[in-house]
């Protein structure tokens, strides 16, 4: 059996994992970013094969993609997130018509055609409001891990507006408010209420089409989940792969490259 | 007689030596700014001016030096030094918000007007105009900062969404008589500054300079229809029209686009084109960065990617680029300040109808994709974008991508994420051309990491 490999570069996590020829996921790996990027997606990849079982020499081809997708020396290819996501999106939900990515530091919405090509998409510009980075302050400011924001905010009965829409300034406003005694999840809520309306603004700019697909690290958080519905008005797909989906979708155009499965794949073969 | 070998590395006798349009404009910038330098000491009057509403016949056959304030800032941009200038008006007071042309000009006041070109003298007079919101206000910092009186143009604009001006019909004269009559009052001014009498026939002179600069100006623009394309209408157009806009009327100008003409059409029929393996052509609307542009056209080109048209050609060249835009020689005033009104009309209402326009540019220049640029420290030229680009994407399936930046100000670029927005515009462009990974077509790149 071959296999194929897609690495993700993150802002602040890489994601590996690992295709065999059939297309089934076969292994994975997440790691939080080191100063070099080139060694945080080999090490990312060599975890990825030892979650597989498999050895390196196995692997015919490897896609590189997000920020660092240039830092994937091994790589033979390197395709951007937005695309990428499309395409894991729609390879975990074959519906999928929009796609909403929240990230550690980037928050993107993308149009699927329901050929699976990108249509359109918009991301967040020159600021971290709306991104994971927002939830990340949050942590910070109340000393709590961010795997427990989502379930502590949906306890919140009264929910504070949060005003500002600088994520530096959001940590100032959040000690304020748990000054005046109001409740963390209050506060919470707050953020997370904060986010969705940032997200959801992407969104409707490329026009919100059922299926929704939401990816990336923050897709994790229960809260965002259920703002995310509650504000597009419908029920949206969440996969217990999708922090990995850029990843997935690189595999997929590495395993369609090296097996000639198709023409789909957009390739910018070196780094411009 | 004796005779030799023709020595190879000699042109040969009376050879003109080839045009080289780079060459020829940066030549004939360090003139301007030359003369700029030392216009004083020549006992020669100055005024400012903007590229659009300007009234730069009348200025001219008075003999006023021109100072083009957003060009000086806009060369500092592409100098790299424009951030130095902008902290300065920021130390001032100015807020970051405020439009980066202006704040790097102030920050050039406040260098008592040390250009990385020359020292830009100050002007005798300001011609500011309602074409932009900000002249006016710029114009009196001017006043304040230096003394220098404006005079301002109150161009008639658009009158509401559905209202398009008509050549010749009652409100046009109405219009062109209003200006007609600022022109007689800024021709007194002039006089008045210069002690020089006005003279209709160097006005006809000019104006027919200025003809004959748009006739070969729309050429040019035309002749970027050809596939492959010959120029980069963001990055060698920008040359271009930097010479259209400060050697306007002039013999000099008139040579530039005459030979530039020559040279483009040349290269048409060689069928050459800007780049070697044009793969997409697109359009491009809004206001460049200078600070960054050539490495944005690098991030394009090396897609294969060639800007055929820029809206920004248009509206920057004060709306010259229509063919009935021709002065009536035979009567210069009055056309003058009737071409002027529609010029203006134009350029105010570009954002109604800028749907309409570029549909028809789409068409005309062949253009598989539009790239809108928003302007960080300019609403003006923004705001209609939205609207623009969902009829164009929605209503005509046009691909297209929106990416922002500032005029100048190189704290608005961020190089990894306008990349990645270029790279997802092809890849998706490349899709929807039936692309194949590894395509032998692609223009690749150098190896080596993002740069």
């Amino acid at each position: 059996m071959k296999y194929v490999g897609g690495v993700d570069v993150g802002s602040t996590q890489t994601k590996a994992v690992i295709l065999d020829e059939d297309g089934r996921l076969v292994g994975r790996a997440l790691l939080d970013m080191e100063t070099s990027m080139i060694t945080v997606a080999q090490d990312a990849f060599d975890a990825a094969l030892e979650n597989a079982g498999i050895d390196q020499a196995r692997v015919v081809r490897v896609a590189g993609t997000g920020y660092g997708r240039y830092n994937v020396s091994f790589g033979h290819e390197q395709v951007t997130e937005i695309t990428c996501h499309a395409r894991g999106a729609v390879s975990l939900f074959p519906g999928t018509r929009t796609v909403i990515d929240i990230g550690g530091q980037d928050t993107k919405a993308i149009s699927v055609k329901p050929d699976g090509q990108v249509g359109d998409f918009t991301m967040n510009d020159k600021c971290a409001a709306g991104t994971g980075r927002f939830l990340g302050a949050a942590s910070y400011a109340l000393e709590l891990p961010l795997s427990e924001l989502g379930a502590l905010a949906l306890r919140s009965q009264n929910p504070v507006r949060i005003t500002t829409t600088c994520t530096v300034f959001a940590e100032s406003e959040i000690i304020s408010h748990l000054a005046k005694g109001i409740l963390p999840e209050d506060v919470l809520m707050g953020v997370h209420q904060a986010i969705t309306s940032r997200c959801v603004s992407l969104a409707r700019r490329v026009g919100i089409q059922p299926e929704v697909t939401f990816t990336g690290g923050v897709s994790r958080n229960i809260a965002m989940v259920k703002l995310l519905e509650e504000a597009v008005g419908m029920k949206i797909n969440v996969s217990p792969d999708a922090h990995f989906c850029g990843a997935l979708g690189a595999a997929l155009f590495a395993r369609e490259h090296a097996f000639g499965l198709g023409v789909e794949a957009p390739a910018a073969v070196a780094a411009p | 007689m004796s005779t030799s070998a023709a020595d190879p590395t000699q042109a040969p006798e009376g050879a003109v030596p080839e045009f080289n349009a780079q060459k020829e404009g940066q030549r004939l910038f360090k003139d301007w700014y030359g003369g700029l330098e030392h216009a004083k000491e020549r006992g020669q009057y100055v005024a400012n001016v903007f590229v659009m509403g300007n009234a730069v016949e009348i200025l001219r056959t008075f003999d006023f030096q021109l100072v083009f304030p957003e060009i000086n800032s806009l060369q500092m941009g592409v100098r790299k030094v424009s951030e130095e200038y902008l902290r300065d008006s920021e130390d001032y007071g100015y807020s970051p918000d405020v439009c980066s042309y202006v704040k790097a000009d102030v920050g050039l006041i406040l260098r008592q007007q040390k250009h990385p070109a020359g020292t830009i003298p100050k002007a005798d007079i300001a011609i500011v105009s309602n074409m932009c919101s900000t002249f006016i206000k710029w114009g009196e910092i001017w006043e304040r900062m230096l003394d220098t009186p404006s005079f301002v143009l109150d161009l008639p604009g658009q009158r509401g969404s559905s209202w398009r001006v008509r050549p010749g019909d009652a409100q046009h004269m109405a219009d062109a008589q209003w200006i007609e009559a600022q022109f007689r009052d800024l021709i007194g001014r002039c006089e008045k500054i210069t002690g020089k009498r006005f003279d209709m026939d160097r006005l006809a002179e000019v104006e027919d300079r200025v003809n004959r600069m748009v006739h070969h100006w729309n050429n040019v623009m035309a002749l970027n229809r050809a596939c492959p394309a010959p120029y980069n209408a963001m990055l060698d157009g920008l040359t271009y029209i930097g010479i259209m806009n400060v050697y306007r009327g002039t013999e000099e100008g008139v040579q530039f686009m005459r030979q530039l003409d020559e040279q483009l059409s040349a290269k048409v029929a060689r069928g050459e084109g800007r780049i070697d393996n044009e793969r997409f052509r697109l359009l491009f609307s809004g206001t460049p960065c200078y600070v960054s542009m050539r490495r944005l056209v690098e991030l394009f080109e090396s897609w294969g990617g060639v800007f055929a048209y820029s809206d920004y050609l248009t509206f920057a060249a004060g709306g010259m680029d229509a063919g009935e835009l021709v002065y009536d020689t035979s009567r210069p005033l009055e056309s003058l300040a009737e071409i002027t009104a529609l010029a203006a009309q134009r350029g105010l209402s570009n954002q109604f109808f800028a749907h309409e326009r570029l549909a028809q540019q789409l068409r005309e220049y062949d253009v598989d994709g539009i790239v809108f640029h928003g302007i960080k420290s300019c609403r003006f030229v923004s705001s209609g974008m939205a609207d623009t680009r969902n009829y164009l994407t929605e209503r005509l399936k046009i691909p297209s991508l929106y990416i922002e930046s500032d005029l100048i100000d190189p704290r608005y670029w961020s190089d990894a994420q306008i990349k990645n927005r270029v790279d997802a515009f092809f890849e998706s462009l490349q899709q929807r051309s039936g692309g194949a990974p590894g395509d032998t077509k692609i223009r690749l790149p150098v190896v080596g990491g993002p740069s």
